[in-house]
């Protein structure tokens, strides 16, 4: 009982930090509501039983990156005219997030989901189906984070001679 | 409602609203945000799914979908760093030189 309270406080949650992003004009004010659903979400997942699904949310999204981006916001110019809050496509915009929000609604809604079968998923069983079956997937990911800080250095170092 | 479905439905606004903000907003650095919060969306639904079938599979794809979104960020924040460096802004309609 007390679960699903939860879940359906968690889910409002989100979704109403999600539509704060939208509104709020300050971008320090959008990096905190997003902090917001991110963290509705790991309680979510904790909630469902992924509890290493949930402490990697926590710790990967909230804690790094967006830490990274609040200290960037610290970094710009809080006067800068791009503080207006919509561009001149707000009209499109809303109009396809209403459809958008329509057509994902009536293709889930009345939809009869099989019986649930439901397992906690730790941080045992995470790391065996990891390191077990998808360990091609964990070295690609490492090329792949090694690509992203050498690209990060390349782009900084492009700016530094251009500059000099 | 059932939970999964619930749950599905969320994703989903997460993903739609997410999507609006980064054609609604017109600075730089939120559209950035409006995307993760798309990814988080997409990691919702694909949690909820492994969870109903008890299965690994969504539940490592969200792992992967973590440092996909780790290194998207380390890229992006400095080329947006430079960005606000070259034009004194992140308005993103400072940026419109290839607009035919």
């Amino acid at each position: 009982m007390i679960e699903t309270a939860l879940l359906y406080f968690f889910a409002a949650a989100s979704v109403g930090s999600a539509v704060a992003m939208l509104l709020a004009r300050h971008p320090m004010r959008v990096a905190l509501a997003l902090v917001t659903a991110m963290l509705s979400l790991a309680g979510i997942y904790a909630l469902l039983g992924m509890h290493a699904i949930a402490v990697f949310q926590v710790l990967i999204y909230v804690g790094a990156v967006m830490v990274f981006m609040v200290y960037v916001i610290m970094l710009i110019d809080t006067r800068d005219r791009a503080f207006a809050r919509f561009g001149k496509f707000a009209l499109p915009g809303g109009i396809g997030l209403v459809a958008l929000a329509f057509v994902f609604g009536y293709a889930l809604a009345g939809d009869e989901a099989p019986a649930a079968r439901s397992r906690d998923f730790g941080v045992q069983a995470f790391s065996e189906a990891f390191l077990n079956e998808y360990w091609l997937y964990f070295e690609l990911v490492s090329v792949l984070l090694v690509a992203a800080v050498v690209a990060a250095i390349a782009v900084v170092k492009t700016a530094g001679t251009r500059r000099g | 409602m059932d939970k999964t479905q619930l749950l599905v439905v969320v994703g989903g606004l997460l993903f739609s609203i997410g999507l609006a903000g980064i054609v609604v907003r017109r600075n730089a650095l939120v559209m950035l945000m409006c995307m993760e919060l798309m990814l988080n969306g997409v990691n919702l639904t694909l949690v909820s799914f492994a969870q109903r079938t008890a299965t690994s599979e969504g539940a490592v794809l969200v792992f992967l979908v973590f440092v996909v979104a780790g290194a998207e960020i380390a890229i992006a924040i400095p080329i947006l760093l430079l960005l606000a460096r070259a034009r004194k802004t992140l308005d993103v309609q400072a940026y419109a030189e290839l607009k035919g």
